[in-house]
């Protein structure tokens, strides 16, 4: 118990520098979808034939770029589903700032696998 | 057209309260008022959870982290499980049988309601023991809180630290498969088993759902499970309701919230075992 207190204050920092990041990467992915729902209600289209939606990266940001509603809501859902992911990132970059080594190892090991989850996603099915 | 966006943003904001203060993520509400509620396919109702999970936990951990609620540690150490757990869940998926999906759910359900009641019947404790457990020494995983309700902070160790990783990489199956944080499981692992607190636990449970369901939502998203006209509106709400959940989680006694919603998941869960069964009312 003697390490408890630098043990907490170090989490505190680390969790503190975390918080930020994720609260950034939150409010850009609801400003991204809540900007595609306004223009979706608005006009009345999706940008797509029927009831299809774009299904590639490509597709997604060609759409976006083209302001179609579809795209930019599926970018902004996007954008939500990666920051957990990102939150992991920073959490490696925080626990290596604090000189936890074994957490290093044990976030990195988190993020590798997330990545083989990411592309089976993208490539898998 | 509206209506509906306005339908699921009120949806969402339910789910994103409930879910921050309980732990069990959007998706075990959410998935039933989809398919049962508004007769949507299961396959879209589980991609539309699987980012209300996503949502709940990014929303809420915002304020877990910065008021020192959750565990860290706990969170890093144990979502090797469940991410591992969760691309096998993934892979599962079109495997299934729908059916067999409503029954797993239903169970989920009426087993999460069965280990609330409980927890409430044995009331909270914080383990303070005299020998430390070897191995959360080892990795760090003992911690501390501070509970608005009780205004102090509360210390607590952390023990059965394998048998918490394995219930924590059925949970990843389970999450990737029905698209749910199965946010019950977690609680369950950290609260039952590894003996912490539970808000430390709901909180942490919380944190660590956005992760699992990462692993799997990308293959959501490429497979065309996610409808936009549904998830957005839904994840805006549940955003909100999360943030707004994560503060009123810390300051109530969860004794209260989890009086009442025993009986919701009782009744959600039983009836999703019965359109499991092919049993319709």
């Amino acid at each position: 118990m003697a390490d408890k207190p630098t043990t907490a204050r170090e989490m505190a920092q680390v969790e503190t520098i975390i918080g930020r990041i994720l609260q950034v990467g939150v409010i850009f992915s609801a400003v991204v979808m809540a900007i595609g729902l306004v223009m979706f209600l608005a006009t009345g289209h999706s940008g797509y034939p029927g009831s299809t939606m774009p299904l590639h990266m490509g597709a997604i940001l060609l759409g976006t770029w083209q302001l179609k509603p579809f795209a930019i809501m599926m970018l902004g859902v996007y954008c939500l589903i990666l920051t957990p992911v990102l939150r992991v990132i920073v959490s490696i970059y925080a626990f290596y700032k604090e000189k936890d080594h074994l957490y290093v190892a044990i976030t990195t090991t988190v993020l590798i696998i997330l990545i083989i989850a990411l592309v089976i996603g993208v490539y898998g099915k | 057209m509206g209506q509906t966006a306005l339908i699921m943003l009120g949806v969402g904001i339910f789910a994103g309260i409930a879910g921050a203060i309980l732990g069990i993520g959007g998706g075990m509400i959410i998935t039933p008022i989809l398919t049962l509620g508004m007769g949507l396919n299961i396959k879209y109702a589980i991609g539309a959870s699987i980012i209300a999970v996503i949502a709940t936990s990014s929303g809420s951990t915002i304020a877990y982290l910065r008021d020192n609620v959750l565990n860290l540690r706990v969170a890093m150490f144990l979502e090797i499980a469940t991410t591992i757990g969760a691309i096998v869940g993934a892979l599962l998926t079109g495997v299934l049988d729908p059916k067999y999906l409503y029954l797993l759910f239903g169970c989920l359900l009426v087993f999460s309601s069965w280990n609330m009641y409980r927890k409430l019947r044995r009331g909270q404790e914080v383990l303070q023991r005299v020998e430390p457990d070897k191995i959360a020494t080892k990795l760090k995983l003992n911690g501390s809180y501070y509970d608005k309700a009780e205004m102090k902070d509360v210390d607590y160790q952390v023990e059965n630290v394998p048998a918490g990783f394995s219930v924590m990489f059925g949970a990843g199956v389970a999450s990737g498969l029905l698209g749910i944080g199965s946010g019950a499981f977690k609680v369950m692992a950290m609260d039952t088993f590894m003996k912490m607190p539970l808000k430390p636990s709901s909180s942490t449970s919380n944190l660590m759902m956005g992760v699992t369901a990462a692993a799997s939502a990308t293959v959501y998203f490429f497979n065309g499970s996610i409808l936009p006209t549904i998830a957005v509106p839904m994840a805006l709400g549940i955003l909100v309701g999360a943030v707004v959940g994560s503060r009123i989680m810390q300051i109530l006694p969860s004794r209260w919230i989890r009086i009442a919603f025993i009986p919701i998941l009782l009744y959600i869960g039983g009836q999703m075992v019965f359109k499991g069964l092919g049993v319709h009312f």
